[in-house]
């Protein structure tokens, strides 16, 4: 092996990244060759657009070359971030999805953050106390919050909190034509993203506890605690300083392989409550069968989780010395 | 004839093991009464369940006539609800057939034969792993076409490589194993120890992967129809959903969303504690544990 240590294992990791969404691009682009019918009648779905009119926007969109050269046209489009026209917004897709983007990532990180601290903490007192009647209720409240899909969570809340109750909104991010500004208007949004939240949050919890309860186990079982007991250290100095932290560790890389499942909370949670986000554009897209912009947001999620993944990885790698020195993966 | 009947008596074994787990009792009851529910269908509905009615009965609440009120277009909430269990199970336990059976040929292949037939199996598997589901699925429906045939194929599409892996794992250790050196020796083909000898040994964890994926199934068809990707020609709980959800008067009609929303968590908690159930009392030293 060439490289070793950690800049050998990140750039193994960045060139399986890029593999990854070069992959991924692919797919993308053969998925949506398998919609039956021709794309420009579907682009204008008018009776009124003449035969000489398609032939030429067929021409125009090289749709008459073979497929391969269509897959190198739109490789060259997409490098240049033209990423198709929307059907349905008639503007780019890369503009339409980059609105949507901070909207999203507010939600994410405010319900990611929230759920990890949460899960982590609970999780340990599992692990910590595993085989009490109080890990039992941990473990079985957080199989039932795992269970419970997040679009059904969100309307129920929305049926209780909302309407009949009309504590919180039942949608959007911020009052329409408030006028506010300033604390005035974050205020309005922290109003707007309760419900979202928890609906996410209560769905990502569960999850964790599993995840950082298992682990909490594995760890107890190991000789290192044992000598720390056996030198007579508190309870809570183990718990801190040699449990948790080596608990942890797996629960990082576990974050990187389910962040593509956590994007189907968002999906959920932002269409349920019409959040302005990518999940929601999702939802729009399918019912507008508006392709292009399918086809974008799914690159976009893909293409993100790829991303996570890789700076989970770098990081669990500069972490863990085992991953310098010795074999990867 | 004999190992049939060693195997119907270690089959017997488990189910009575499950049946020690909490969990697994909760879950079987679970999918008993689903099941009860999806076959008498045709005996518990009360009107039928696509009929539209008559103006005076557009979304009336629960009364004695229609024991869980109607939607939008006058139909019966408790008899669509009473349907739609045939299709979450069928979809269930067809996605969870194919899954199981693409899943375990991936991995006893990848597993036994190892080298680059492995490596090339094992990336391919890592990349649908990589891929974010919901997001896959969404495409993959909307390409392909609402009907529950194309569910049931995306949801196996996201869900075999779990299963691909789980199995490989296991194989890995099971072909060193004597018996398996044993049938090698005295000359059994590739195939004969893949499907004689190592397979029925991997069928509990097929079955424990399979529960998992049917929690899946039930979820994706009530996600994908929620979002208007589901069947229009066939009554489900996500499609009520949907229904209700574009109604633009849901909020209003909480007996319309209440009963799906419960069949759907009922359903899929039945199954999250099989599934548990299931991983528990297969861990080695759970008799032991329980003192049986």
């Amino acid at each position: 092996m060439a490289l070793r240590g950690f800049a050998g294992f990140a750039i193994r990791k960045v060139l399986g990244a890029i593999t990854t969404i070069f992959a991924i691009i692919c797919l993308n682009f053969f998925i949506f060759r398998m919609l039956p019918g021709d794309p420009v009648r579907m682009m204008y779905r008018d009776p009124r657009v003449s035969a000489e009119q398609m032939q030429l926007m067929t021409e125009k969109f090289g749709l008459d070359k073979p497929l391969w050269e269509q897959f190198l046209s739109y490789l060259r489009e997409l490098f240049q971030g033209n990423l198709g026209m929307s059907f349905w917004q008639k503007r780019a897709v890369l503009e339409v999805i980059a609105d949507r983007i901070p909207q999203t990532l507010l939600l994410v990180v405010v319900a990611l953050a929230i759920a990890v601290v949460l899960g982590i903490l609970l999780g340990a007192i599992a692990g910590w106390k595993s085989g009490t009647r109080l890990d039992s209720f941990i473990l079985t409240a957080s199989l039932t919050m795992y269970s419970i899909p997040a679009f059904a969570l969100g309307i129920i809340l929305m049926l209780v909190f909302a309407f009949q109750l009309s504590i919180f909104p039942l949608g959007g991010i911020s009052t329409p034509a408030s006028g506010l500004i300033g604390f005035g208007y974050w205020k309005d949004v922290l109003w707007h993203i309760f419900l979202p939240v928890i609906s996410i949050v209560f769905w990502y919890i569960g999850e964790y506890v599993l995840l950082t309860r298992s682990s909490m186990m594995d760890v107890l079982d190991q000789d290192y605690i044992v000598m720390a007991r056996a030198k007579g250290l508190k309870e809570s100095a183990i718990l801190r300083n040699h449990a948790l932290r080596n608990a942890l560790l797996p629960v990082i890389t576990i974050t990187g392989v389910n962040l593509g499942f956590a994007v189907a909370g968002i999906i959920e949670v932002e269409t349920v409550f019409s959040w302005p986000g990518i999940g929601r554009l999702v939802y729009d897209a399918v019912m507008k069968r508006d392709y292009p912009l399918l086809q974008g947001t799914f690159l976009v999620f893909a293409v993100a989780v790829v991303l996570a993944n890789l700076v989970i990885d770098l990081i669990y790698g500069y972490i863990d010395p085992r991953i310098k020195v010795g074999k990867t993966e | 004839m004999r190992t049939v009947r060693r195997r119907l008596a270690e089959a017997r074994k488990f189910f009575q093991l499950l049946l020690t787990h909490r969990m697994g009792v909760m879950g079987l009851s679970v999918f008993a009464l689903f099941a009860i529910i999806a076959l008498f269908a045709p005996f518990l509905h009360t009107v039928d369940p696509s009929r539209t009615g008559v103006v005076e009965n557009i979304l009336i609440p629960p009364n004695s006539q229609f024991w869980l009120g109607t939607d939008d277009l006058g139909r019966d909430i408790w008899s669509q609800v009473i349907y739609s269990s045939r299709i979450s199970l069928l979809i269930g336990f067809l996605a969870a057939a194919l899954t199981i059976f693409v899943g375990s040929l991936v991995g006893l292949v990848a597993g036994f034969y190892g080298g680059k037939i492995e490596e090339v199996l094992m990336r391919v598997t890592d990349f649908f792993m990589m891929l974010p589901q919901l997001p896959l699925m969404i495409v993959l429906a909307a390409v392909l076409g609402p009907n529950i045939w194309n569910i049931i194929f995306v949801v196996s599409i996201v869900s075999w490589p779990a299963a691909a892996r789980v199995i490989r794992s296991q194989v890995l250790s099971l072909k060193e194993r004597a018996f398996v050196e044993a049938s090698r020796c005295i000359g059994a083909s590739d195939s004969s120890l893949i499907f004689g000898e190592i397979m029925p040994n991997v069928v509990p964890l097929m079955f424990a992967e399979a529960v998992l994926v049917v929690t899946e199934a039930v979820y994706a068809e009530a996600i994908l129809s929620f979002l208007g990707l589901g069947d229009p020609t066939t009554i489900s709980w996500g499609m009520m959903l949907h229904f209700a959800f574009e109604s633009g008067v849901m909020v209003k009609a909480s007996w319309w969303v209440v009963p799906p929303i419960v069949a759907i968590i009922v359903l899929i908690l039945g199954f999250t504690f099989l599934g548990t159930a299931v991983s528990d009392v297969l861990k080695p030293g759970y008799k032991e544990a329980r003192g049986l």
